[in-house]
């Protein structure tokens, strides 16, 4: 007994000596930390704590600790409720179509624009294509309402005048029409500045392999097919593993925008569903437990996905 | 480089030149497809509106006025978004740069004792949170909801521009320099300042830009906590001109002029909330690509 606890502060006393010895000479980085790791608890941690009214009766007198114990109840009520099924499927359908189609594009955009040899036409596309990821979800969503207004909208006018659409639909607010928008804008929006990452793994193969391909006689194409893909293959597969972990996760902003009371059969999903529960129903309880179950499927998600991510291609978050 | 060129441009083949047709093509149009809704709304905006309504206008404007720009601006409410999202940017962005160096700066140093349970602390929040409800609940217990504080100090560190941030620190600015420094007998915040800082102009030109386009952008915090329409960010009363279609306050509206001018108004509107951040974006490219690459790599 005597002899572990000897071991032990043994083994302690360098650590706090080690300790000490850091807080002398780095008080004042220790002290550049403080306010920031406040912050964290304070917006961050501090909201964990109230995570335990997905299992209570929460009544705003009683508040966060006060209030009675309901087991799981809200759960129940979220899974047998007549909505579950449908949100859960406009959420992964939502996702899983927009993870098809718009993953693809910047791959191309970026092997394309490395064809591009003149360097101030690069510079320009690239410029004018990462320009829409500054623009607000707001503005993004609104311009497609003004282009596609009945009548008026440009793009309504083009399309009718091509025949392929009635002048009077309105085809911002139809459900047909909500996914196809959501992709297309996003589409839109991101291709150029989601390049970035595979313009940059591009530009870190090793030139001699083009050489020596050339001599072989490969054409352009051929180099691309044979040097450059495969030169990027461990960043696509670790971005298309990453993507399959946020599966679960629709962001709420552009969906909550988009949303209209005719769409809203397609449109509702998992987070719009905790906000118009939680916010404007003011039902926080049950709103709280849908949101917990949407987060900890995504924790397990991103920790498989990343497992996963570091066996294949050696490439992890942490 | 020139002769490089010009010696591929003989080995072009048959197969090549049609490929590279391809490419240009698909480069050419999806550019185009960027820029011609910009041009559009540009163009609109500097137009009678009756044109655009009339399918008239198709890239260049169609009967120049600032008729349009002039209704804008005498709006009482997007004035008062316009002036609150300024505010927000500006104390928001600072602050968030101060959180960020002081977050990333003591964490990028090896030999700093508890390194590594600190940023999991930080990193943590982001596979993690309380979600939207007990996020909401928190804030108003703080007194936070409807205050002007609640669009500066939640989140004032972001994760993936800490984690830039840090690793910039790490990589790109010399240990022996801060090392000396040190030896020199300056402070920890000392050698900060004068000599890290001026070191990473870049990285905080690419994290300025983030932040204050997060902030220009904000939507979803200010329909969460504000309530009152003095607080409200521009952004709130474009999604109810550009999406709900609530003419805020313009007088007549029943009138085929009034609503003419709505109907144009909108994209002056979005010229207006779109050009600052754009505009920020051009003057900070240089540091901005730079940047961009360094985070790119290593983070």
């Amino acid at each position: 007994m005597q002899k572990v606890k000897s071991k032990r502060l043994a083994s302690a006393i360098p650590c706090l000596k080690a300790w000490r010895k850091s807080i002398r000479k780095h008080w004042q980085l220790y002290l550049l930390l403080i306010p920031v790791l406040a912050s964290f608890i304070i917006f961050n941690y501090i909201p964990m704590a109230g995570i335990q009214i997905a299992f209570k009766d929460f009544t705003l007198k009683d508040g966060i600790w006060g209030s009675e114990w309901i087991g799981f109840y809200h759960f129940e009520r979220f899974f047998t409720g007549y909505k579950f099924m449908t949100i859960l499927k406009n959420t992964l359908l939502l996702s899983v179509t927009h993870m098809i189609f718009t993953f693809p594009f910047p791959i191309i955009f970026a092997l394309a624009l490395n064809e591009l040899r003149n360097a101030r036409a690069k510079s320009m596309v690239q410029t004018i294509t990462f320009a829409p990821h500054f623009i607000s979800t707001v503005v993004i969503v609104g311009m497609m309402t003004a282009f596609l207004q009945p009548d008026t909208g440009i793009i309504n006018i083009a399309l009718t005048n091509l025949g392929v659409l009635d002048a009077d639909t309105y085809v911002s607010r139809l459900p047909q029409f909500f996914r196809p928008l959501y992709i297309m804008s996003s589409i839109w929006t991101n291709m150029g500045w989601s390049s970035i990452i595979y313009i940059s793994a591009i530009s870190a193969i090793d030139p001699q392999l083009y050489e020596a391909t050339e001599i072989d006689g490969a054409g352009r194409f051929k180099q691309v097919w044979h040097v450059t893909l495969p030169g990027i293959r461990p960043v696509i597969i670790t971005l298309l593993i990453l993507n399959f972990g946020s599966i679960m996760s629709v962001g709420f902003e552009k969906v909550y925008l988009m949303q209209t009371s005719i769409n809203m059969d397609v449109s509702e999903v998992i987070s719009t569903y905790v906000y118009e529960r939680g916010i404007t129903a003011r039902q926080f309880d049950f709103a709280t437990a849908v949101g917990l179950f949407n987060s900890i499927i995504n924790l397990i998600m991103i920790v498989i996905v990343n497992k996963i991510a570091k066996k294949v291609s050696e490439v992890s978050l942490w | 480089m020139v002769k490089r060129e010009k010696k591929m441009r003989k080995r072009l083949s048959k197969s090549d030149i049609i490929f590279l047709t391809a490419v240009y093509f698909f480069i050419g149009l999806f550019t185009l497809a960027v820029l011609y809704p910009l041009i559009y709304v540009l163009s609109a905006s500097v137009s009678n509106p009756a044109k655009i309504i009339s399918g008239e206008l198709v890239l260049f404007p169609k009967g120049f006025s600032l008729k349009l720009y002039e209704k804008i601006l005498t709006n009482k409410n997007i004035v008062t978004g316009y002036k609150n999202t300024v505010f927000y940017t500006v104390f928001g962005t600072l602050y968030n740069l101060i959180m960020t160096t002081c977050a990333a700066y003591p964490l990028s140093r090896k030999d700093l004792k508890g390194n590594g349970f600190f940023t999991f602390i930080i990193t943590f929040t982001m596979l993690f949170g309380g979600g939207m409800i007990p996020a909401f609940l928190n804030l108003n217990n703080l007194g936070l909801i409807n205050s002007p504080l609640v669009m500066i100090l939640p989140g004032a560190v972001s994760v993936t521009n800490f984690i830039i941030m840090r690793n910039y620190f790490m990589h790109s600015v010399p240990n022996e320099v801060i090392e000396s420094a040190y030896v020199d007998g300056a402070s920890q915040i000392r050698t900060l300042t004068s000599i890290v800082l001026p070191l990473s102009k870049s990285i905080l030109g690419v994290l300025i830009v983030y932040y204050a386009v997060g902030h220009w952008n904000a939507y979803f915090s200010a329909m969460m906590y504000l309530q009152d329409d003095s607080l409200m960010p521009l952004q709130i009363f474009l999604r109810r001109i550009l999406l709900l279609n609530s003419m805020e306050g313009m007088t007549g509206g029943s009138s085929l002029e009034d609503q003419l001018l709505f109907e144009g108004m909108r994209y002056a509107l979005i010229v207006v909330a779109v050009v600052p951040m754009l505009a920020l974006y051009m003057i900070m490219q240089k540091s901005f690509r730079k940047g961009i690459m360094i985070g790119a790599i290593k983070g």
